[in-house]
């Protein structure tokens, strides 16, 4: 295929994806604007106004980009996941493989419609946060390129979930046991530097910490590791999981006997 | 001379359970050919079509399609290859249109070059009407004829149609045979066909390979597979009924039910001359058909014969 060829393909799978998820907004767009919503009435304005300051910002304020990010972080993730799986479970993954598109087309479309559902409902959390607080950022360069990096690097984890899952238990396993507890301790409703010594050293190696603290930096200014390398780390791990993405989708894991 | 459209040097598989699936298998299928691949249940048939489009990876062997090798350009390969394969396997909540134009674009085609060429094949196939429809709603006949649309939409040079008519209505078969041989003669595209109807492998392919066990056990020409047959079975429908077996010399007859006989003629002898005796002894003939079609006949002794049963062919 040549490059004309290969952007229309690229381009076909991405409107797909983001035609499937707006399809079924109901169950893609509304919940998380819901679940947020109930985190900054709750968190946020009931029992924060009783917790005081952190990093010297009203509470609310500081748990906002942590609630953005694990919006992204979620949705991103569960599309790619949820997505590929049904198009291995009905089989239509074959449209895919039996096509001249090479393998890094099908896995930059699909992380591009994980991202795409990522960013649209962090943009709508957004949105629903100015109903409770006033959002001002700091950093608007580094803060979109930090949700932007952060949406593909959990949209390539959801392909690699996808890839590898065998039934629909599978794709929520991740989801549930693993990244639900490493984003409420990595540091979205808590400074780490309120922990206990031992406990901030454990919460070092929760790379979900980084991109919650760079994200934070990018709007209140405020982080509680060095923005630099946490930037660095998420590039990092971003390249490293396309690799193996792409890895896997070339040799057919999970989609090819 | 024209590459072949489809070529296979020393295909092997074996599954990670260690069951070999192909024994390094050799097939050519020519240009503008209708060609059956022909096999019982768990003969390797699918297994080739999977590894011919990348579905399934081979453990050994050689693929080319018109002179592509597809581990050295799989892309330029993929672009001649068209596939209907044996499952429904389009994404059910789309849009019948949605579904022809996504594979379109998958093939880099343009929007605007795609949907004429979609509303075209929706239109011969009989889906005009039901292109806004979700697939999901369509009827097994219709989701057929779709992926059929699908594979076509690229204008592949080898279409490989992996049963394609398994649950399909007689009516509506017969459609689908015509629209394919009509794309095979005026088009060129090649057509490879696996079925178990085996009456439409011999009315529509002109050559033919049959695969059991993994391994290639008849590779040539409908014509002469048809010819190694030894013994042809036919069934009479009798104009009275017979208390008894009529003997007929050279020839075995056996009686059906009263009113009707089975009589087998080998190689060399003329039917007429059963009918000669048949007619001497007062018995009329109404009717006559073949027992089972031909080509099953060749087919069950070939694979009785690998499976060191007995062998109707020479």
């Amino acid at each position: 295929m040549n490059a004309q060829q290969t952007l229309i393909a690229l381009w076909t799978i991405v409107v797909r994806e983001i035609r499937r998820f707006m399809r079924i907004w109901p169950q893609t767009l509304l919940p998380p604007s819901i679940t947020m919503a109930m985190y900054f009435l709750i968190f946020g304005n009931l029992i924060g106004s009783r917790v005081g300051e952190m990093d010297g910002f009203d509470y609310i304020d500081y748990i906002v980009p942590g609630l953005i990010m694990m919006s992204v972080i979620t949705n991103s993730y569960s599309n790619v996941a949820s997505s590929f799986f049904g198009n291995k479970f009905q089989r239509s993954v074959e449209e895919l493989i039996v096509s001249p598109m090479q393998g890094w087309t099908i896995l930059t479309g699909f992380i591009a419609g994980g991202a795409a559902r990522g960013l649209l409902v962090g943009l709508i959390v957004t949105l629903v946060s100015m109903f409770f607080t006033r959002l001002e950022v700091v950093h608007p360069l580094l803060t979109c390129l930090v949700v932007v990096l952060t949406a593909t690097l959990f949209s390539i984890g959801g392909f690699i979930n996808a890839l590898m899952a065998n039934k629909f238990d599978d794709i929520s396993i991740v989801p549930i046991f693993v990244l639900t507890p490493l984003t409420y301790l990595g540091g979205v409703f808590y400074s780490i530097h309120t922990l206990p010594e031992f406990w901030q050293h454990v919460s070092l190696l929760n790379p979900i910490l980084y991109m919650v603290n760079t994200f934070r930096f990018g709007i209140l200014g405020v982080s509680d590791i060095a923005v630099g390398w946490a930037l660095v780390a998420i590039v990092g791990f971003n390249v490293l999981f396309f690799a193996v993405a792409l890895r896997m989708l070339n040799r057919g894991k999970g989609i090819r006997h | 001379m024209a590459a072949p459209a489809l070529s296979i040097r020393g295909l092997t598989k074996v599954y990670a359970n260690h069951h070999q699936a192909l024994k390094g298998i050799d097939l050519e299928v020519a240009d503008g050919d209708f060609f059956a691949l022909l096999g019982p249940n768990g003969a390797g048939k699918s297994t080739t079509l999977g590894i011919i489009c990348s579905l399934v990876n081979k453990t050994a062997g050689k693929v080319e399609i018109f002179g592509i090798d597809i581990d050295r350009d799989f892309s330029k390969a993929k672009y001649a290859l068209g596939v209907v394969p044996q499952e429904f396997n389009f994404n059910q909540f789309e849009k019948v249109e949605d579904i022809v134009l996504a594979q379109a674009g998958y093939y880099g085609i343009p929007l605007r070059r795609a949907k004429p060429r979609a509303r075209q094949l929706l239109e011969d196939l009989g889906l005009a009407d039901k292109r806004d429809t979700p697939a999901r709603m369509l009827s097994g006949g219709m989701k057929r004829r779709l992926m059929i649309a699908r594979a076509l939409i690229h204008q592949p040079r080898l279409l490989i149609l992996d049963e394609p008519t398994a649950g399909v209505d007689i009516e509506l078969r017969r459609s689908m045979w015509e629209y394919m041989q009509r794309i095979n003669r005026e088009e060129g595209t090649t057509i490879i066909l696996t079925t178990h109807y085996l009456e439409e492998a011999e009315s529509l392919c002109r050559n033919i390979a049959i695969i059991n066990r993994g391994e290639i056990v008849e590779n040539t020409s409908m014509r002469a597979l048809l010819g190694q047959l030894d013994v042809e079975t036919f069934v009479l429908d009798l104009a009275a009924p017979l208390e008894s077996v009529p003997e007929i010399e050279g020839f075995a007859v056996a009686r059906l039910d009263p009113s009707q006989l089975s009589l087998s003629v080998s190689r060399g002898q003329r039917i007429n001359d059963a009918f000669a005796a048949l007619t001497a002894q007062g018995i009329e003939v109404v009717s006559m058909r073949n027992r089972a079609n031909r080509l099953e006949e060749l087919f069950v002794a070939l694979v009785e014969d690998k499976q060191g049963g007995k062998g109707g062919i020479r």
